[in-house]
């Protein structure tokens, strides 16, 4: 298949594993204290499990799961906060397929709708604004979630609503923004990464220049990446040249997608409907200021928060979970004490378990290779 | 008649007429309809008065033993690319049957019917019924017609179950794979599946993908009567090749490696499954048989199946391991392996 076989090549990644394995030995890493790189998006973490890209890699380079499957950080109130919503008469609630088996502090969406409430999987959020004009007598709410990758879709749909006047559509809007997420993780105390994969889809829409802070104030370097797993080895490659050069800048190996300047339409669409929260609770992270965005005061009529009369707790993450220490690198998925046991794909308990995106369902589903089924609870 | 002059005679005759529910109650209009309508489709011929039961005569086959099997079929839409609930309603039993090594002989079918669906509906679905059981060389012998209030199904329901005889020296099983063995199947993966996301309409796509739906007795009986030692065997349908190679992992305790790079799947159906975050091993299939068969036959399989019409993309594409006990691991083109896992639940496509 064109443009996808070119860039899963395993000739070529034999080589630039060669290339990233020499420059290695140039900078004398101790293997007990390995180079830590975060990829920071789901969709890498995806590529990397499906391909086995740690098997390329020398023992001196370790990936570290990221914050960014926007499915696995949504805290349990707000999948609480939807059943809310969606179990009101007369309410269509629609979502994005990952959504659906997300728990919340009683169930998940999916459950909701095997009990009754008329929930829907929609593939784009203007199939949702599509179903609440087929149905006028409905109010037909969209679940909003992921990072400026989906933020522009959700944008349009509300501009669209207003443009045409459906009153009877809603967006409960849950979008969480990249840059404030990085920089808390910059911020943490544990933090020794040496590295960043950026995340190639949400550059496609905000360009480069907004990671630039990240090797000008907090000297780590980062390279924009694609989510093929050649394109995933190149910017290993990249960093860790970086690292020899003694250089420390953000760069972009995915060049065919990532403009510098980002997407301006997009970029305008999310300027015009949305503004910063004062912080969001981040499931296993906590609460991250201003790391998500509401519906602005002129899109009202459009926001299921102020549309519905929603419930808002907060439900503190299941203790037993390490999903926190996960996703900050602190511990790898197997190394958690419910990895494969009593947390899994079948009966997620922590939010990483959820999503294929998500760092250890990603470990779960592939890369289980050695780890015997004894040890999973199986 | 043949079965589509019959149909274009009934599509005339009904036109505009719809089931109501008279046509459950057992009375005339039941009476008419199974007459008038199910009987032109399906039914052994000559047979005298309608009974309560079928009679079977199996005396053709002695010392075999009886196989049997049921499905339900409940697929929407009820037509897509390439095939039908009518289709799939005939084959699937059919091909239920067929990987035991058993010749599939008669089936029942029980039609549970949303009161307003119209005629042409059932007649279409009849029709398609009756051309695969004409395929598949099996008779419709009995059967039941219900039909439901509004809103109480989702137009029209199919449960068929079926017979077969099955000679007495046959002994496909899991518990017979071994070390070394070959997997092989019988063409490219996930056809089906994709022709009914397709058509499902939700998803404004376009393919030319048609659904893969074929009864697979035939190609079977070849294999047998070419005596390659078959070990185990089953239709690959929900699930996807993945699901049916794990039950063979855990039914066998051994391991299947699979080679990415072996695997025939269509561009356009790989395409469509990088757009939708799905993974061709675990679409649907409805003409897919996969074979576990000893290393020395396995040559000779695939080309005997290769010449058979139900069989043209047939290739090995993995083997039984001693290592991976209770899984399926891939080989994948990339380099490295990785595990190919029971689904859990519907595969539910990415976000972004």
């Amino acid at each position: 298949m064109k443009y996808v076989d070119e860039f899963r090549n395993g000739q070529q990644a034999q080589e630039i594993a060669k290339k990233i394995a020499q420059l290695v030995e140039e900078l004398g890493i101790d293997k007990k204290k390995p180079l830590q790189f975060m990829e920071v998006c789901g969709g890498h973490t995806h590529s990397i499990f499906r391909y086995g890209l740690a098997q390329f890699l020398p023992d001196e380079i370790e990936f570290i799961h990221g914050p960014g499957c926007p499915v696995c950080v949504l805290p349990m109130g707000v999948i609480d906060d939807c059943i809310a919503i969606a179990e009101k008469p007369n309410v269509i609630f629609t979502t994005f397929g990952d959504a659906m088996r997300v728990p919340g502090s009683q169930k998940s969406l999916l459950q909701a709708k095997a009990e009754g409430c008329d929930i829907r999987m929609v593939y784009s959020p203007l199939d949702a604004l599509t179903l609440a004009k087929k149905n006028p007598d409905k109010e037909v709410v969209f679940f909003g979630l992921g990072f400026e990758t989906t933020m522009p879709s959700t944008a349009l749909t509300v501009q669209q609503a207003a443009k045409e006047q459906v009153n009877n559509f809603s967006l409960f809007c849950n979008h969480i923004t990249i840059i404030p997420t990085i920089k808390a993780m910059l911020d943490s105390p544990d933090m020794r990464l040496d590295g960043f994969l950026g995340p190639g889809h949400v550059s496609m829409i905000i360009g480069t220049r907004p990671y630039e802070f990240i090797a000008r104030d907090y000297q780590r370097p980062l390279v924009n990446a694609g989510f093929e797993p050649l394109d995933i080895l190149q910017s290993v490659y990249m960093l860790v040249k970086q690292l020899v050069d003694k250089r420390c800048e953000v760069e972009n190996q995915y060049k065919r997608l990532v403009p510098k300047e980002g997407n301006r339409a997009a970029l305008q669409a999310i300027a015009d409907v949305y503004e910063l929260r004062e912080f969001f609770e981040w499931r296993g992270l906590g609460s991250i200021d201003h790391s998500g965005v509401r519906i602005q005061p002129k899109y009202k009529q459009y926001d299921a928060e102020l549309k519905f009369d929603l419930p808002k707790q907060k439900i503190a993450d299941p203790d037993a979970a390490q999903c926190g220490e996960v996703v900050t690198g602190v511990i790898k998925p197997e190394q958690c004490k419910l990895f494969g046991k009593s947390c899994t794909p079948e009966t997620p308990i922590g939010a990483l378990m959820v999503s294929t995106e998500g760092a250890c369902a990603a470990h779960y589903h592939y890369g289980r290779v050695e780890i015997p089924l004894a040890n999973l609870g199986k | 008649m043949s079965i589509q002059q019959t149909k274009q005679k009934l599509l005339e005759q009904f036109d505009e007429q719809i089931i109501t529910l008279a046509h459950g109650s057992g009375g005339k209009a039941m009476q008419k309809l199974i007459d008038q309508v199910i009987l032109a489709f399906l039914g052994r011929p000559n047979t005298g008065p309608l009974e309560d039961q079928a009679i079977l005569d199996l005396s053709n086959y002695p010392n075999h033993r009886v196989t049997m099997t049921t499905d339900s079929y409940v697929v929407t839409p009820l037509q897509f690319p390439g095939s039908g609930i009518g289709h799939l309603a005939i084959t699937g039993t059919v091909n239920d049957l067929s990987v035991s090594g058993a010749i599939p002989l008669y089936l029942t079918c029980g039609l549970i019917l949303e009161e307003g669906l119209p005629y042409k509906t059932l007649i279409q679905v009849l029709a398609d019924m009756a051309e695969s059981a004409q395929q598949a060389n099996v008779s419709v012998v009995t059967g039941d017609t219900k039909v439901v209030e509004r809103g109480s199904c989702d137009k029209l329901f199919i449960n068929t179950s079926g017979i077969g005889v099955l000679k007495p020296d046959i002994d496909i099983r899991i518990p017979n794979i071994q070390v070394g063995d070959q997997v092989i199947i019988n063409g490219d993966l996930g056809d089906h599946g994709v022709a009914i996301l397709a058509a499902r309409g939700e998803l404004s796509l376009e393919t030319t993908i048609h659904s893969d739906c074929q009864p697979l007795n035939n190609l079977v009986q070849t294999l047998l009567k070419h005596n390659i030692p078959i070990h185990a065997m089953r239709d690959v349908t929900r699930g996807g090749l993945a699901t049916v190679l794990n039950e063979f992992a855990q039914g066998s305790n051994t391991g299947v490696l699979l080679q990415e790079q072996l695997l025939p799947i269509k561009n356009e159906v790989r395409g469509v499954c990088e757009v939708l975050g799905l993974d061709p091993l675990y679409l649907a299939n409805e003409g897919k048989l996969v074979t576990i068969i000893a290393k020395e036959y396995a040559a000779q399989a695939v080309e005997i199946m290769s010449q058979h019409t139900n069989g043209q993309n047939s290739c090995i594409v993995g083997e039984i391991v001693a290592e991976h006990q209770g899984r399926v691991v891939m080989q994948s083109d990339f380099g490295g392996k990785r595990v190919v896992d029971m689904l859990v639940g519907e595969q539910l496509p990415r976000i972004c």
